[in-house]
């Protein structure tokens, strides 16, 4: 398995490639992916130039392990193949794939990414695929997207499209979302794969996107669509695992591993009743807290 | 001769000013000198009128000639309008070989270039120059010297009788017909005078130049009638919408705000930060915000500021309305919560002397604990630039750099990594403005770098582990990874002007601009 | 290549540059403007000439605006407005004559 495949995607920030000043260096906020966009950001007369910058970013620009995720044209242009082959020569890490409906659509990109990377020699299976759910159709297929392709990472809301196929709007209180995150995210985690959230677009409400993280955090999706660099270390700050939250899974684990050689299934850590169950969630909550610097344990 | 921060200064250079080469910051430290006083016509006589119908008639009586030096402040900033009323009148009289010994000029004065091209100005002193007038100098326009140096510097040079001053013209938002000097009660208001000070004492003549002449005894005086020759009212003194604008809105640039947060983090981390501390910040984005980071740290751990010193902003200000500075002392307002705060009855007003002139008997500046300053560009020595872009072209100021730099015990200079495609970590900067021995941490958007010399510092950074820390060298390279090595600036030979380290030795030359093709 | 007809690729923006490549005379006629020429003009005389002889572009007239674009955007602006001429958006060779 590519081992990006699991890898930490708190944010992911959209940069639109037209802009050289924007993709020179956003890797300085430190988000953990970067989606150089190729689509809804880019004038339609400039997709031919938006390539070209991000060819060469891809080539030249050291994005110090900030994964270079690559939005590329929806499948119903005559954009999009070109745009994969641009994306894979360059060495992009994955594409996303806008308003995805079907399993096919993903199958369809998959057959175009290996392609390009057969032609242009990148090694096999090294970009991976996510895709964007911008429908109520492709909301309704999550589960079979999600298992679609073994290069598909994960699935994430698009949350302006989608909410215009539901003839309603973005409200701000996330009633109108809810359904299509309960569902997604249930999809995913029955395919094993990650779940992203939509981007939050009003930058004035800095608290109301707090809360909106809040929630994703609670409803388990891995990460949120960034729109600003701003918006980064609110969210790393809430997907940071608490240090009583860290103390006590290393109590856990540790706890779990001598309880298991001693033979006893159940016990308890600070009152609580903890059995094998917890024994991931609290890998999870340190191998989090590690990525955010705030664990330098040996769990 | 080569000096303490490795630049070459020409022997012509320093025979024709008589100066000597930087030697380090406290190389004039406790030497002796003679306070210079001016020459001063009494007024005795009970019916004395120091009221002058215009301009002209003020040069007339103030023996305005060829060859004189007239002075002027900045405290109206980009608005102006009294250096370019009284050039206009000199340059009418057909008055030739001017200094001008401005406190500092900007864009405002775009229109004395003809003046200095025709041969009106030949010399310029100044904390620095922008606009026209910098590419004015750099290009070789201007016949004599551009003499740059720092707020507490110029102080020095004219108390020690360097500058003498003919006529010093100060602008005053408020006076009154016998010379009695505010900064505030006008249409124009700035607030402070504090630059001005040292030109009542030590210039020959001095003109207050008003547009709000108030009733006697237009007090407490900012500055004394016992200095003031003559008082002319004219229409507008200044620009108000320019003089000072409403206070800048907190910053949304991410990364304006991580160097904010790195700054603070520095701050709050190393040993001086404790209750009474003493501090300085400027007006930048990022200057502003780590003033407002800074603050909820100490509202946090109950640590309450002793004073607070410099050109002042809001967030300064905030900081005194919520008794969480025990004082403000007032160099310059920049902005209009500022020039309006100074009712605060602890927010004083100092002058550019107690701030920052080296050759007092100690200076506030000696007492600061934490500045925080910008910069154009930063060496692997730590030197500043602050008055000599990239590009080789005048476009900045020394202001109260090189003073506040060498007097804190800690330093802390904020500079993005790149300009643009320019990178403002380098191997050696276009001008030195500020020796590197006064620098103790840069803080960019790549990282933190702390001087090798300050140990010390650097212990505390690494122990708290709160910014990504790297040397001075790793952040240079970064940028030149990025941006690739610049090619250095070609200059001709001619010298332009010269940087003035605070004690008057020669920190660096400026050269004319070679013309590229 | 051949410049067929007059095409423009870039901004003005910071960090950006603005590439015009009209017919040339039977050689490369390069007019540069830049806001760091001083400390950078070489290297942008450079990375042009190479990323037209990549394209075997021997014959035009180009203009260049920088506002400080790092090589890499400068070359993507050279191709953008190279290919444009040529009528050219698909297909393309990354990662050969496009490097």
């Amino acid at each position: 398995m590519n081992p990006n495949m699991k890898r930490l995607r708190r944010s992911m920030m959209f940069l639109n490639c037209q802009k050289p000043g924007l993709i020179k260096d956003p890797y300085v906020y430190a988000p953990d992916s970067i989606m150089l966009d190729l689509e809804d950001a880019v004038a339609e007369r400039e997709k031919d130039a938006a390539r070209y910058s991000l060819y060469h970013a891809l080539q030249e620009i050291d994005y110090r392990g900030v994964e270079r995720v690559v939005r590329i044209n929806g499948l119903d242009t005559d954009l999009w193949i070109e745009d994969i082959r641009c994306a894979v020569a360059g060495g992009c890490d994955s594409i996303r794939i806008p308003k995805t409906e079907t399993a096919a659509d993903v199958q369809k990109v998959e057959a175009a990414v290996v392609a390009a990377e057969k032609e242009f020699g990148a090694e096999e299976g090294r970009t991976l695929i996510m895709a964007a759910l911008e429908s109520a159709r492709g909301v309704m297929n999550a589960f079979e997207i999600c298992q679609a392709s073994p290069r598909l990472f994960g699935i994430a809301l698009s949350g302006g499209d989608y909410t215009k196929d539901l003839q309603t709007t973005i409200s701000g209180t996330g009633v109108e979302l809810m359904g299509a995150r309960q569902h997604m995210i249930i999809a995913a985690r029955a395919a094993g794969v990650q779940c992203f959230d939509t981007v939050y677009t009003n930058l004035n409400d800095m608290e109301g996107f707090r809360r909106d993280v809040e929630t994703i955090h609670t409803m388990g999706f891995d990460g949120k669509s960034i729109i600003n660099p701003r918006q980064i270390p609110i969210v790393h700050e809430i997907y940071t695992p608490k240090p009583k939250d860290i103390i006590f899974a290393e109590k856990v684990v540790r706890e779990i591993d001598t309880k298991k050689a001693m033979g006893i299934g159940v016990f308890t850590v600070d009152g609580k009743m903890i059995d094998i169950a917890f024994y991931d969630g609290a890998k999870r909550t340190l191998a989090l807290a590690r990525a955010s610097g705030v664990y330098k344990g040996d769990l | 001769m080569r000096n303490a921060v490795g630049r070459e200064i020409p022997d012509e250079i320093l025979k024709a000013t008589g100066k000597e080469p930087f030697q380090g910051n406290n190389y004039k430290n406790g030497a002796p000198f003679r306070r210079q006083g001016p020459i001063i016509r009494p007024v005795m006589e009970n019916d004395h009128n120091k009221l002058v119908k215009d301009i002209h008639e003020a040069l007339v009586k103030c023996r305005a000639h060829s060859g004189m030096t007239i002075s002027f402040h900045h405290h109206f900033r980009e608005g102006d309008l009294i250096v370019n009323m009284v050039m206009e009148e000199i340059h009418k009289m057909g008055l030739k070989n001017i200094t001008l010994a401005a406190t500092s000029l900007g864009k405002a004065h775009d229109p004395l270039v003809p003046m200095i091209e025709d041969g009106t100005i030949t010399r310029i002193e100044a904390s620095g120059v922008r606009g026209k007038i910098g590419q004015a100098i750099s290009d070789g326009k201007l016949k004599g010297l551009a003499i740059m140096r720092s707020h507490g510097g110029r102080v020095r040079s004219l108390v020690t009788g360097e500058t003498k001053v003919d006529i010093a013209f100060i602008g005053a938002p408020t006076s009154d017909d016998y010379g009695n000097l505010r900064g505030i009660g006008g249409k124009t208001n700035c607030g402070v005078l504090s630059y001005s000070h040292v030109d009542g004492d030590c210039a020959e003549y001095v003109v207050a130049i008003t547009d709000c002449l108030v009733p006697f005894p237009n007090f407490p005086a900012h500055i004394s009638m016992t200095k003031v020759d003559y008082v002319c009212v004219v229409d507008a003194i200044g620009i108000p919408e320019k003089i000072a604008t409403g206070a800048a809105k907190p910053t949304t640039d991410q990364r304006k705000l991580m160097m904010a947060e790195y700054c603070t983090q520095v701050v709050v981390n190393t040993p001086y930060f404790k209750e009474g501390f003493s501090y300085q910040t400027g007006v930048g984005g990022a200057s502003i915000a780590s003033t407002i980071s800074l603050t909820k740290i100490m509202e946090e751990r109950g640590i309450k500021m002793g004073f607070g010193v410099g050109g002042l902003t809001k967030p300064m200000c905030d900081l005194l309305d919520r008794g969480m500075v025990r004082v403000l002392m007032d160099t310059q307002a920049f902005d209009l919560d500022a020039v309006s705060n100074v009712i605060n009855p602890a927010h004083h007003r100092i002058t550019a002397g107690a701030y920052a002139n080296p050759f007092n008997k100690g200076a506030f500046v000696n007492k600061l604990d934490y500045v925080i300053l910008a910069s154009l560009e930063v060496d692997v020595h730590f030197n500043c630039n602050v008055v000599v872009g990239s590009d080789g072209v005048i476009t900045g100021a020394q202001g109260g750099h090189p003073d506040t730099a060498q007097g804190a015990k800690c330093t802390i200079v904020i500079c993005p990594l790149l300009q643009g495609r320019i990178p403002a970590i380098c191997t050696d900067v276009t001008t030195v403005t500020t020796p590197g021995e006064s620098v103790d941490v840069v803080v960019t958007d790549y990282g933190v770098a702390v001087n090798p010399n300050r140990h010390d510092l650097l212990e505390c950074l690494q122990k708290a582990d709160c910014v990504p820390l790297k040397t001075i060298e790793e952040l240079r390279d970064i940028a030149y990874a990025i941006v690739g090595e610049p090619d250095p600036v070609q200059f001709e030979d001619r010298i332009v002007g010269i940087i003035e380290a605070r004690d008057g030795t020669i920190m660096d030359v400026v050269r004319q601009v070679k013309h590229y093709d | 290549m051949e410049i067929k007809q007059p095409a423009v690729a870039g901004t003005l923006e910071s960090s950006d540059c603005m590439v015009t490549v009209e017919p040339g005379q039977g050689e490369i006629e390069l007019d540069l403007d830049s806001v760091v020429i001083r400390q950078y003009g070489r290297q942008i005389r450079k990375v042009i000439h190479e990323t037209l002889d990549r394209l075997d572009v021997k014959n035009a007239r180009v203009t260049v605006v920088d506002k400080g674009a790092l090589d890499c955007t400068i070359k993507a602006r050279v191709e953008c407005a190279v290919y444009r001429s040529n009528g050219i958006k698909d297909n393309l060779p990354w990662g050969g004559v496009i490097k």
